[in-house]
């Protein structure tokens, strides 16, 4: 459980002040979730501040928002216990410091993912290779080994999922989750995959100010698919590569490249459209402590997919290798760096909706009976 | 930048609902408007931003609201508030307009939640504000903003020259500094007085100073003393105001709804000499929310202390404030400041009185004292099951019923009884016109909204003639 300490404290402060207020019900599922409860361990504390979404809705419709004295500001509130419970739940558990300076931290994994590979590449194979064009069936491997490409993005991807695996069972268990038995997974997957609780109840956030908008929503779903994309690419080249025995580079139009190249499209449009509106938001709601981690991440995700586009674009010239190395260099820090970044979020926001879809139901049992 | 030197059209002085409906549509009807905000921005939108809904005259199920309700019930619903003390014209054609405030509002902008999600019973007369009135006011200064309207924050209107019942030019007080404005036409949207504690202390001494006022503190009255004091007619009994007990801790202003307690039907409630003073059970919502904050405002040191025990305290809403909270009647006592000994002899009573009968939280039950005086009427239960609690109470002012007459074109009437030839006014300011007394929750958003829409238009008309 995160220890107590001075940002808990806040948060039960501001949610007295919303129980009994209650204005901001219909924004989004953290205030239902919040009336379902009188008193606020730290557990609820935490999934309460999983649950929310950061839309802002709450924290400009507010009137007790600074600069009133009691200073109400749930997003940045629970943007901070959000991190602190990343730190928190990180497996190993040392590793929590690195949320301390997390723009650091990514743009550090960035650095020495592109320099690893491009050290081992020159080691490993004639590197020459890596300026000369390379074509036709087995090039990619030819720069890259095969096995090295798999053993490196398979390591340290299979080391991400377990670390977020851990940290999601610590943190089910210690925020008081309950038996994990199958809920309602419908809502909850209609609640994720859509985003619902960054709709503001239908209209839009208050993504840059008071004026409402979906453009964080919207963009947060480019990125997401995007990047759900790209994953799948990956997936569909290995299934080329050993059930159909089909060798890369693929012919445009086919199915992994096709997958990579719009998802790397979105995942570009996505992780742009939120760094502009991270610079031109209102910085009142927001957690400053935060946001280079934001930037990094985000930054991190653009350049994934902007070298994979590049690399398909100059796949078949002398500049090849170095994109590839660059590339997948990039791709093994964001595979590092998923559990120790603002990409864990993923996880515990998904718990807690799916928390939030259990209690929804049971309450609701509750009062039919 | 907003020009000074020019003459604008229609000057609205006011920042609240009431100023922006009356600012919107003038400009919509081709004026050019100035609005003239006292508070500062963060600040902007006076009690407007402290509200949470308001009442609608509806045939059938709208989106925001549910099944009907028809002028006679809402007429009724006044009637019974105020005692008589309206004005029946002026009631019906505001309740009558009351169906299109919800449309004109989201024109502006304005989000409503739908209608099942609605707290309270009250999701049949009253339309609720996605995220409250401060979304609200948001949305309509963006509207204005869009529409053109000049807007000054940080500005009070001090003085209007008023010549035969036509005002020519106002005296402001921009950043601090003292300007000029002309205009065609004057719309004072600027609430009540409830803020200003010299104007208080007149009718209720020092006992003013003890007055929590729930909403904007820019409520001072200037504009309204201003116009009475040039021979504006007024309505309204200067002496009254509407109050709710509030938690006695609360902000002394702008403390909003949140500082309510509704605990009083559940407890028992004694002043400082640990006495008490009123049928706790009385009635059930909304009329005794509207009583107690008078009732605690006429006790000593104007506080008073509701005490319950652990059965209750799940019956009403949380509050803001823990309450004081021991293990036996003569700490709780210790902990509230108030006297050991007399509050577990007004507990031992007040539970010797305790008659049996069903608990209903809801609704006036049977539960109640007998033998005791005063009584408690309803949701009397024994006070025995620690940890007890008491809330500590003060009253909280929500507005003053002091106005300026109006004609149902929400034009301002002299005292002579010929009306002004070009000042109007809308919300607050004139809402006593109708409430003479007491008051029906949402009406004051209602008021505002369709006097705003009513002064605006007549106003860009005042101009093109
Ligand atoms: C806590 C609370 C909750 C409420 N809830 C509801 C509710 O749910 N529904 C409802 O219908 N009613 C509610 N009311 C009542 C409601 O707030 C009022 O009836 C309504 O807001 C009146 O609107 P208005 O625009 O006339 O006044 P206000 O909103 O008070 O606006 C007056 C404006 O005038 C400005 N001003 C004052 N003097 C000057 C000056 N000299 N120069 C320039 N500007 C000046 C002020 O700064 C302010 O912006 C509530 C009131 C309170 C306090
Ligand atoms: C369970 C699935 C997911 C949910 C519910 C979710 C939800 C959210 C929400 C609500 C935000 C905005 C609030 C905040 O900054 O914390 C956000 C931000 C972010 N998400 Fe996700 N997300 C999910 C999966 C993903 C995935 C798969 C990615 C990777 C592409 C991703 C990348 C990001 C990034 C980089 C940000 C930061 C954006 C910024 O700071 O502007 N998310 N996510
Ligand atoms: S955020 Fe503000 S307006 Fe919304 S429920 Fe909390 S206290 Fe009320
Ligand atoms: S910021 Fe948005 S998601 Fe978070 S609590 Fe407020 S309204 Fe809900």
């Amino acid at each position: 459980m995160l220890p107590e300490n001075e940002t808990l404290a806040e948060a039960r402060r501001h949610m007295a002040v919303c129980n009994s207020c209650r204005y901001c019900e219909s924004y989004c599922a953290v205030f239902p979730a919040m009336t379902m409860r009188r008193e606020f361990s730290a557990g609820d504390l935490t999934h309460l501040a999983n649950l929310c979404h950061g839309c802002k809705g709450c924290y400009h419709a507010c009137q007790y928002g600074p600069p009133h004295e009691f200073g109400i500001n749930i997003p940045a509130t629970f943007a901070e216990i959000r991190a602190q419970s990343y730190a928190h739940y990180a497996w190993p558990r040392a590793m929590g410091t690195l949320f301390e300076r997390n723009g650091t931290v990514v743009t550090l994994a960035a650095a020495l993912g592109v320099t690893l590979v491009l050290l081992l590449t020159m080691a490993l194979v004639d590197p020459s290779i890596l300026y000369t064009a390379q074509r036709g069936e087995g090039a990619f491997f030819r720069v890259i080994p095969m096995w090295l490409m798999v053993s490196l993005a398979g390591g340290t991807f299979g080391y991400a999922i377990i670390a977020m695996l851990i940290g999601g069972i610590r943190y089910w268990r210690e925020v008081g989750g309950g038996a994990p038995a199958p809920g309602p997974i419908v809502d909850t997957a209609v609640d994720i995959l859509t985003l619902r609780n960054l709709g503001g109840g239908g209209h839009g956030c208050n993504d840059v100010d008071d004026s409402f908008s979906s453009q964080k929503r919207w963009m947060h779903q480019a990125m997401f698919y995007g990047f759900m994309m790209c994953f799948a690419a990956t997936t569909a080249g290995a299934f080329y590569h050993h059930i159909l025995g089909l060798r890369s580079p693929h012919p445009f139009f086919s199915l992994p490249v096709q997958l990579g190249t719009w998802g790397g499209v979105l995942l570009c449009l996505g992780t742009a459209g939120l760094i502009r509106l991270k610079i031109i938001t209102d910085p009142v709601p927001v957690a400053k402590r935060l946001v280079g981690g934001e930037y990094a991440m985000l930054s991190l995700l653009f350049l994934v997919g902007a070298t994979g586009l590049l690399l398909l674009v100059l796949r078949h010239t002398g500049a090849m290798g170095v994109m590839l190395a660059l590339h997948l260099g990039l791709v093994l820090a964001l595979f590092v760096a998923l559990p120790y970044s603002k990409m864990v979020h993923g996880v515990y926001r998904g718990l807690a909706i799916w928390r939030h879809a259990r209690e929804k139901r049971s309450s609701v049992m509750v009062a039919a009976e | 930048m907003v020009d000074l030197t020019r003459v604008w059209d229609v000057l609205v002085a006011g920042g609240g609902n009431a100023a922006l409906s009356a600012a919107i549509t003038a400009r919509r009807a081709g004026a050019s408007v100035l609005l003239v905000e006292h508070a500062p921005r963060t600040m902007r939108g006076g009690n407007s931003r402290h509200t949470r809904n308001l009442r609608a005259l509806h045939p059938a199920p709208t989106d925001v609201l549910t099944e009907s309700y028809l002028e006679e019930e809402y007429w009724d619903d006044l009637l019974r508030v105020t005692g008589g003390k309206t004005d029946e014209h002026l009631a019906r054609m505001c309740i009558r307009a009351s169906q299109h405030a919800p449309d004109f509002l989201k024109s502006c902008g304005v989000v409503f939640q739908p209608s099942l999600s609605g707290t309270l019973s009250l999701s049949r007369t009253n339309a609720f504000f996605l995220g409250g009135g401060k979304a609200l006011v948001n949305a309509l200064y963006r509207t204005a903003e869009q529409l053109g309207i000049g807007i000054l924050y940080d500005t009070e209107v001090q003085h209007i020259e008023v010549q035969d019942g036509f005002a020519t030019e106002a005296v402001i007080s921009h950043h601090g500094f003292p300007e000029r404005v002309r205009f065609k036409a004057l719309i004072a949207s600027a609430g009540g007085f409830q803020a200003n504690r010299d104007w208080l202390r007149k009718y209720w001494g020092d006992a003013a100073d003890n007055f929590q006022i729930r909403g904007t503190p820019y409520a001072q009255g200037r504009l309204l003393r201003d116009l009475l004091d040039q021979g504006v007619q007024e309505v309204g009994d200067p002496t009254q105001f509407h109050a709710v007990a509030n938690d006695a801790r609360a902000p002394m202003e702008d403390g909003g709804l949140a500082m309510r307690l509704d605990c009083v039907p559940f407890a028992v409630v004694v002043n400082r000499n640990v006495e008490r003073f009123y049928d706790e059970g009385e009635d059930v919502w909304p009329k005794r929310y509207a009583i107690w904050g008078r009732l605690i405002a006429q006790q000593p040191g104007q506080v008073a202390f509701a005490v319950t025990d652990s059965k209750a305290l799940h019956n009403y809403l949380p509050s803001v404030f823990p309450p004081y909270k021991a293990n036996s009647i003569a700490e709780l006592a210790d902990l509230a400041g108030i006297d050991a000994g007399k509050l577990e002899k007004v507990v031992a009573d007040y539970n010797a009185a305790v008659r049996p009968g069903t608990f209903q939280p809801m609704k006036p039950d049977d539960c109640r004292t007998e033998g005791l005086s005063p009584p408690k009427s309803h949701w009397a239960r024994l006070i025995d099951t620690p940890p007890y609690y008491c809330h500590p109470l003060k009253p909280g002012i929500t507005f003053t019923f002091l106005g300026v007459k109006v004609s149902d074109r929400a034009r301002i009437i002299m005292a002579d009884g010929k009306p002004s030839a070009n000042m109007f006014a809308s919300g607050e300011i004139m809402a006593g016109n109708i409430l003479g007394q007491g008051y029906l929750a949402g009406f004051g958003m209602t008021i505002g909204t369709v006097f705003g829409r009513l002064a605006g238009e007549e106003a860009a008309r005042n101009v093109r003639n």
